[in-house]
């Protein structure tokens, strides 16, 4: 036995090396960014750390044009890794007029997404009133969006979100749709949907619209019926998702339509009860 | 090393920690070509944008009129690209604004091209860059670059994705290589010529129609920036979609 009484109850350090005092005077970072003067001496050099993963994240949104206007859903949860831990998160943002932002990704992100929107809001509006300038139309909120997400990413602190922005042209009648995401990757086309979507929802939509310039045939009821049955489709097979989700419907008439807590209707689960472990029957 | 209790951890063997991080880049696809006449250029690009096995977009447009009868495409990481030429079009806005509305030259917006990436070469800008235009005698010209700011002045470029399907066809067609005049034994190579600007554009439109049979980043269409002295004109024809 070692008679040091620093080493008194100590594993043998020949067979398990000495141990490391670092490890129980490691403070968390958050701590030593706080007392950063103060601590300096004391303190492991643990470095300022940004978000590397996201925590709480929404899954797709999905999005078309049809030809007098966009229409976005998304569903409602919050999931925490494979929990589905919040069943009530409003993935829809409301932005100025005629302008709504789908957001999925990290739900913490969104809401600061959704602050900084407000913010743009708020600011925009006095110029709108007072200087007669331009109203705060999708495109002017998609280029506002795509220049703080590249530069979130260029100081590697990104916004973990992919985010669809839908509303009109600055004539005011052309649907405008477009993506941005956490590495500032932008396009636009007349369907699209982040994220599980994109694999499973986009060839639905493209169906429904082949060539991107052939959203001016589309009507309103094709085009909602097109996102309601994805939705569903969705909701089979994507493990992170929820039957309850909104949906946005914005027109060049001026129409505004906001709808919550919509289900996923028609699901067919007949062929469940055969299979073992599908139904609620245990075998 | 240590400040309160006396230890041999500076002499502990550390595992390496497996470092997993956020990556700030990705690869969208898709590819450009630059082709210098006698008095006209030309700059192609596929409209097709893709990450992995998606295609995000079947019109994106990623080649763009600068100003000043220069034509730019910065192919690769597509907010690179986007960030890159946003930068210079504004620079170029300013350079106006300075010097009481003068014409930038292409030769000083090529060398000032080399700046803007250089300037982030320790976080490069993921592209490659292409510009296309006249010179100060009329003459086409075609710069290209890589990420980081080396570039060079050259007959004809192809970037991006099928860059190597397209550029050894480019070599043959355009600079003739390993082209000899028949009845001379390989010996006498075949004189350079410069080609008419239709046939350019048939060999742009060949290029483009072989590289999205055998490439899947490219297709859908294909969008040609002609400069001549008469200015800038687009022309665009569709490419396969599958």
């Amino acid at each position: 036995m070692n008679h040091d009484p620093f080493k008194w109850g100590r594993p043998n350090d020949a067979t398990y090396g000495a141990y490391n005092h670092h490890i129980a005077q490691a403070t968390p970072y958050a701590y030593e960014e706080q007392h950063a003067s103060s601590t300096s001496t004391t303190t492991s050099s643990f470095p300022k750390m940004n978000t590397q993963n996201p925590i709480i994240t929404g899954t797709s949104v999905i999005s078309l044009k049809f030809k007098d206007g966009v229409i976005l859903a998304a569903d409602n949860l919050g999931s925490y890794g494979s929990l589905a831990r919040f069943t009530n998160i409003e993935r829809l943002i409301r932005v100025g007029k005629e302008t709504i932002v789908g957001i999925s990704g990290d739900i913490s992100d969104l809401q600061q997404i959704e602050r900084i929107l407000e913010e743009l809001e708020t600011t925009q509006e006095v110029y709108d009133n007072f200087d007669g300038g331009d109203d705060l139309k999708a495109p002017h909120v998609h280029e506002y969006l795509s220049r703080v997400m590249y530069n979130r990413r260029s100081n590697m602190n990104p916004l973990w979100n992919a985010i669809v922005v839908g509303g009109f042209d600055k004539d005011g009648k052309t649907p405008f749709l477009k993506y941005v995401d956490l590495l500032g990757v932008t396009y636009g086309s007349s369907t699209i949907a982040t994220g599980f979507g994109a694999h499973l929802a986009v060839p639905l939509l493209r169906q429904l619209i082949p060539e991107d310039k052939d959203y001016v045939n589309i009507t309103e009821e094709q085009a909602r019926e097109c996102i309601l049955n994805a939705m569903t489709v969705l909701f089979y097979r994507d493990a992170r998702s929820l039957d309850k989700f909104s949906l946005v419907t914005v027109k060049n008439d001026g129409e505004f339509k906001f709808e919550k807590e919509l289900r996923c209707e028609g699901q067919r689960w007949k062929f469940a009860k055969d299979i073992r472990g599908y139904g609620s029957a245990q075998q | 090393m240590n400040s309160t209790v006396a230890s041999e951890y500076s002499s502990e063997v550390h595992s390496t920690p497996i470092e997993h991080r956020f990556n700030p880049y990705s690869d969208n696809g898709g590819t450009v070509l630059g082709i210098a006449g006698e008095d006209f250029a030309v700059l192609a690009g596929d409209t097709r944008q893709v990450v992995g096995y998606s295609i995000n977009s079947r019109y994106e447009p990623k080649i763009f009129n600068v100003g000043d009868d220069i034509v730019m495409t910065a192919n690769g990481f597509a907010a690179d690209g986007a960030a890159l030429i946003d930068k210079f079009k504004n620079q170029l806005k300013w350079y106006k604004f300075d010097h009481n509305g003068k014409k930038l030259s292409i030769k000083s917006a090529a060398r000032y091209i080399q700046h803007l990436l250089y300037g982030k070469r320790f976080f490069p800008y993921y592209v490659s860059t292409l510009i296309a235009g006249l010179d100060e005698e009329g003459k086409g010209a075609v710069y290209s670059y890589d990420p980081v700011g080396s570039y060079e002045k050259e007959q004809c470029r192809a970037g991006g994705a099928a860059a190597s399907l397209i550029m050894p066809f480019l070599d043959n067609q355009v600079n003739f290589k390993n082209q000899y005049v028949p009845g001379t034994d390989g010996k006498e190579k075949r004189p350079l010529r410069y080609l008419s600007l239709d046939e350019v554009l048939q060999l742009v439109k060949d290029a483009f129609s072989s590289a999205t049979e055998r490439h899947i980043q490219v297709g859908d269409g294909l969008e040609i920036f002609i400069v001549t002295k008469e200015g800038v004109r687009v022309e665009y024809y569709p490419l396969k979609r599958d």
